[in-house]
């Protein structure tokens, strides 16, 4: 870990690409849901609760990296993502909930699938060298 | 919320497809928001231009999902205005982007048609002025 810069990012490896992961499968699952008309049903909202349970760990390994005097390559830009991502399954959630038809599975379809993006973008501005 | 109380089987601009919607506004609302903060509180002398931009980009996505939210006439005028505005924008912004690249040197949510985010930024005033329209008689 305290090797070359570029590989000891604490939000790449298994962890990261679990949520990722997770998130599509949750995102087909929703669009499967939507298309056959389906609300979001109990599997939805478990899932989003696991991926908010996997995105929180992977917050908290972040600080502990930071805490360990590693440093992101664009610290305001990561902070912005780590917030925004910890932020959108709860987000998913409540629109869901107040959308009780298919246009909630929907949402819980359109919100899985730029969760991996932000994952992304999380490890862009981790890695990210200069400028 | 004021005149919420549409009729059944009349669609409101904050239920079914329109949720969908106002979810894809938060989003991208949080993505320029923080976008732009971040480019301004940084390294605003870099490109002043385009961070404003990103600043009035951030602000539409706001008011337009607030709009499309609350539902009445006042908020179904906001959200029209706020499309259009958007849609002008994505186009203007696009075509100039590609002219004289030097007048945005930073990316914009707006900058190549929205190339940067998928083209959703595009996609979405199109949608946004055609939901409005499908739900013109949703309020008498």
């Amino acid at each position: 870990m305290t090797s070359a810069a570029s590989t000891g990012s604490p939000v790449d490896g298994i962890l990261s690409t679990a949520t990722i992961v997770l998130s599509l499968v949750l995102a087909l699952w929703s669009l499967v849901a939507a298309v056959r008309h389906r609300p979001p049903d109990r599997s939805q909202f478990v899932g989003l609760a696991v991926l908010e349970c996997a995105l929180l760990v992977l917050a908290v390994v972040a600080l502990v990296g930071l805490g360990r005097g590693e440093r992101p390559g664009e610290p305001g830009a990561f902070f912005g993502y780590l917030v925004t991502l910890v932020c959108l399954p709860p987000l998913a959630w409540v629109l869901a909930r107040m959308e009780p038809t298919r246009w909630g599975s929907a949402i819980v379809c359109a919100v899985c699938l730029v969760t991996p993006v932000v994952v992304v973008r999380l490890q862009q501005t981790w890695a990210v060298v200069g400028g | 919320m004021a005149d919420a109380g549409a009729p059944a089987g009349r669609l409101a601009t904050n239920s079914g497809p329109g949720r969908l919607l106002i979810a894809v506004y938060i989003l991208f609302a949080i993505a320029a928001t923080s976008r732009a903060g971040l480019q301004i509180a940084t390294r605003f002398d870099e490109a002043p231009v385009a961070y404003l931009l990103s600043a009035l980009a951030a602000l539409v996505y706001i008011v337009a999902a607030l709009g499309l939210a609350r539902a009445g006439h006042a908020g179904r005028r906001v959200a029209l205005a706020c499309c259009s505005v958007e849609l002008a924008g994505v186009l203007g912004v696009g075509v100039l982007s590609l002219v004289d690249p030097g007048l945005f040197p930073d990316e914009t949510v707006w900058s190549g048609f929205g190339n940067g985010y998928g083209y959703v930024p595009l996609v979405l005033p199109v949608l946004g002025l055609l939901w409005l329209w499908r739900t013109r008689h949703a309020l008498r």
